[in-house]
């Protein structure tokens, strides 16, 4: 008989067995990978030494090309060189027009909802794009660890809503990655500060990236980080103040209509501008083609992007309100992301909160090291590990009712997982279908919200109107992914149905991809499978024998134990053996088989944390 | 709004059980955030990420439990409706309205109020003002709430009921008044 081991919820890896697992920080200019390597998160380096990875891929004569070898390729070929693609990341075509007509890129038209980039090498996706980024990252951590990476976890803003995450996450699988989680950036930077100081209390997290803008207010305690609220702007960053550099530029230059060469060219003169303007008072800017001259100082340059900052500032304040507390109850503010280092950034944050900004971790990097570190922990290498992370939904959710208004079901910074219902009626006698729209974001009418997704629930028995009685639940997982269902309740009839909001790539289109991809051939694709569901199955058992050797003894009668042994045992056949269908069958027998089982393990450990605690004075009447 | 099919999970009977906190309208704030943390902590899916599917679709639902409980007790109005439901007493949240004149007047006038604040010489002095005016109002019921509930005669549930429908009425325009406080800061600071 095995010795009783007390286990920590949820640890089902063998003690010794280190697994491997690597923070991507995926931004719209630079990307990084980190992980934790003998305790030590840290960022791993190319063979060059180089870090920082430009999030920058160009579909060359020769192949695909990712980051500096790609941003070297954009001079004269700057159509098949895409760059700053986290912006498209679930974005419908309709969405392009709201970011101008910034993206110097030719948009194939399409029948697809999801705007494709038409390149040398045929029309990609930004979830395409996106993916080779992560593919070479993925590589990268692989190379670097020695070994086949357990997961990922991926950052994405805190501000993204549930189409740009469900992008990111499709594109790491694209990859061929297994993403642990989705977790927001500014929660990623607090891990990274947090841990290292243990700083009980209120910290604010700035993150002002090359293309993105969120700001959260966190709750530290005791290693449980909740986050109270967040906020910001999914289109903000510095490569907006780079842009406000080249329309400057253009207006001294007298540049009326830049080809896309001399956009780069100006984008590129910027940049430089603005990063000697970090340390420097003035700089020089310098163009060759059209051939021009000058000196931009600080306080124009501050000039230049003080309405840019003061929208920061403004997403403090309602992050602040929405957090319900104020300015002078914040510890810490953290600074992350590149643009954080222009001075006139730093100096509005100090003045707003009241404090001097910390500065300590490079802000390019902390995201990516809270990723590690978080990651580190999902695999379960620290099974003693206290920390927690409790995030929030940052955008609200809610549903069409008649005449264009918005009913919110779940309001924006609520905790998550989370799921919520409504009841909703028929309009009319007779009634049988009823359309469900469900749509994001903080306004009144629809036409002003993100709209996500739409399905209608049929079957609905006929009644005069308003009999019907149809709940709508609302279900955010982990990940902040929602999941919707409608069901038809009054004469036990159940329709439901449930939807993954899409961001507009149909089911064809993603297996269309996979299946274009080079490396993916139909053998491989059968090889592939077969692999995925046998190390599925791996865990699936290690993770019951883990299980078992912990609290089988406490929590299973004799008779349910062999039960339970014997499906074990025909499961390890199926997994040792070639067919790919059978292991996945197997896996949802031994599943039921073990229900039971795993219902208890959840309530002993429910129990297990409540222990300690009486109710003094229970109320009779109150049951 | 209630999730109830939770059968499943053999999770306590009430939300106050499986805080461990007795069943009272005085809530003890600090023990209930520190018991909604260790229990998060044993339940929540980052506990799971590498567990079966199974048990990470058991966590899901646990923890979202949790999250709803812990929200349920945590607002003082989610919690009044919450105890009104343990006596036995369904609000209808949607569909039932205070039939109290005087008070119906007086959310007239406080809504004229509001509507002209933007007018004022110091408009956000004077939603600051305002805003204090209604969270006083709340604050005032929330205390009579915890008052009647010591002693739940049928009678005092019935003035919960109504005190409820009051709150829903406070409750909006209290929102009201912070989303004109937002758009005022942003176009005036």
């Amino acid at each position: 008989m095995a010795l009783l081991q007390i286990a920590e919820p949820g640890q089902a890896a063998a003690p010794h067995e280190h697994k491997l697992a690597a923070g991507i920080d995926l931004g719209t200019t630079n990307s990084l990978v980190a992980s934790v390597r003998s305790g030590t998160p840290e960022t791993l380096p190319d063979e060059k030494g180089e870090h920082i990875l430009p999030s920058v891929v160009a579909y060359t004569e020769s192949g695909v090309l990712v980051g500096s070898e790609a941003l070297a390729n954009a001079h004269g070929d700057a159509l098949n060189t895409i760059s700053s693609v986290k912006r498209l990341m679930g974005r419908g075509v309709e969405d392009l027009q709201l970011l101008g007509d910034e993206l110097p890129y030719d948009f194939a038209q399409t029948d697809s909802r999801v705007p494709r980039i038409r390149t040398r090498a045929g029309d990609v996706s930004p979830v395409e794009v996106s993916a080779e980024i992560l593919k070479l990252l993925g590589k990268r951590a692989e190379s670097a660890l020695g070994g086949e990476l357990t997961g990922v976890v991926v950052t994405v803003p805190a501000y993204f809503d549930d189409a740009q995450r469900q992008a990111t996450k499709d594109a790491a699988t694209l990859a061929g990655l297994r993403v642990f989680r989705l977790l927001n950036e500014p929660t990623a930077a607090a891990i990274a500060y947090g841990l290292d100081k243990g700083a009980d209390g209120i910290h604010a997290i700035y993150d002002l990236g090359g293309g993105t803008f969120d700001i959260s207010i966190l709750r530290l305690n005791r290693g449980v980080f909740e986050v109270m609220s967040t906020g910001g702007d999914s289109a903000l960053g510095g490569d907006d103040f780079d842009r406000a550099i080249a329309e400057w530029v253009m207006q001294q230059a007298g540049i009326e209509r830049p080809d896309s060469t001399v956009q780069t060219a100006l984008m590129r003169a910027a940049r430089r501008a603005k990063e000697t303007l970090t340390t420097q008072q003035v700089t020089e800017i310098e163009l060759a083609d059209p051939a021009w001259k000058g000196t931009l100082d600080l306080d124009t340059f501050n000039g230049l992007i003080d309405g840019l900052v003061r929208k920061t500032i403004s997403a403090c304040r309602r992050a602040l309100r929405d957090a319900g507390i104020t300015a002078d109850e914040v510890e810490d503010v953290v600074m992350v992301g590149g643009s954080t280092r222009v001075p006139r950034v730093r100096e509005r944050v100090a003045e707003f909160f009241g404090r001097e900004p910390l500065v300590d971790i490079d802000p390019d990097r902390v995201v990516a090291i809270g990723a590690a570190i978080q990651a580190d922990i999902l695999a379960g290498n620290k099974p003693d590990e206290e920390m927690l992370l409790l995030d929030v939904n940052p955008l609200s959710l809610g549903i069409e009712t008649m005449g264009g208004l918005v009913e919110k079901i779940i309001p924006r910074n609520t905790t998550i997982p989370v799921a919520r219902a409504q009841e909703f009626t028929t309009f009319k006698d007779g009634q049988t279908a009823m359309a469900i729209h469900v749509v994001q974001g903080e306004r009144e009418l629809v036409d002003d919200c993100r709209s996500l997704a739409r399905f209608e629930l049929r079957g609905i028995p006929p009644m005069v109107a308003g009999a019907a009685r149809i709940r709508v639940t609302y279900r955010i997982d982990a990940d902040g992914l929602l999941e919707v269902e409608a069901e038809e309740q009054t004469q036990g009839v159940r329709a439901s149905i449930e939807v993954k909001p899409s961001y507009g790539l149909s089911d064809n289109e993603i297996a269309d991809m996979l299946r274009s991809s080079v490396e993916h051939a139909h053998d491989d694709m059968e090889a592939r499978k077969l692999r995925e569901q046998q190390v599925e199955g791996e865990r699936v058992i290690e993770a019951l024998v883990a299980a078992l050797d912990a609290d089988g003894e406490e929590l299973l009668k004799p008779e349910e134990r062999s039960r339970i042994d014997a499906e074990l045992a025909s499961f390890r056949n199926l997994v040792a053996g070639t067919d790919a269908n059978a292991i996945e069958q197997g896996i949802k027998t031994l599943e039921k088989a073990c229900d039971f089982y795993v219902e208890r393990r959840m309530n002993s450990n429910i129990r297990r944390a409540m222990a300690g605690h009486s109710v003094n004075e229970f109320e009779q009447e109150a049951e | 709004m209630h999730i109830a099919n939770f059968d499943m999970l053999d999770l306590s009977k009430n939300f106050f059980e499986l805080f461990a906190l007795p069943v009272s309208y005085t809530i003890d704030n600090s023990a209930l955030r520190e018991r909604y943390r260790e229990l998060q902590r044993s339940v929540h899916p980052d506990r799971y990420a590498n567990a079966s599917q199974q048990e990470q679709r058991l966590a899901m639902q646990g923890s979202t439990f949790i999250n709803e409980a812990f929200e349920t007790l945590s607002d003082p109005l989610g919690r009044a409706q919450y105890m009104l439901r343990l006596h036995g007493v369904d609000i209808d949240s949607d569909n039932e309205t205070t039939k109290d004149t005087a008070f119906l007047m007086e959310q007239l006038e406080l809504r004229e109020a509001l509507s002209e604040i933007r007018h004022q010489a110091d408009p956000l002095g004077a939603i600051a003002d305002f805003l204090d005016t209604v969270t006083g109002k709340l604050n005032r019921m929330i205390s009579d709430m915890a008052t009647d509930f010591e002693t739940p005669s049928p009678d005092r549930l019935d003035a919960i009921r109504e005190r409820v429908r009051k709150m829903q009425f406070l409750r909006k325009l209290h929102q009201e008044a912070e989303s004109l406080e937002a758009e005022l800061e942003e176009e005036l600071l």
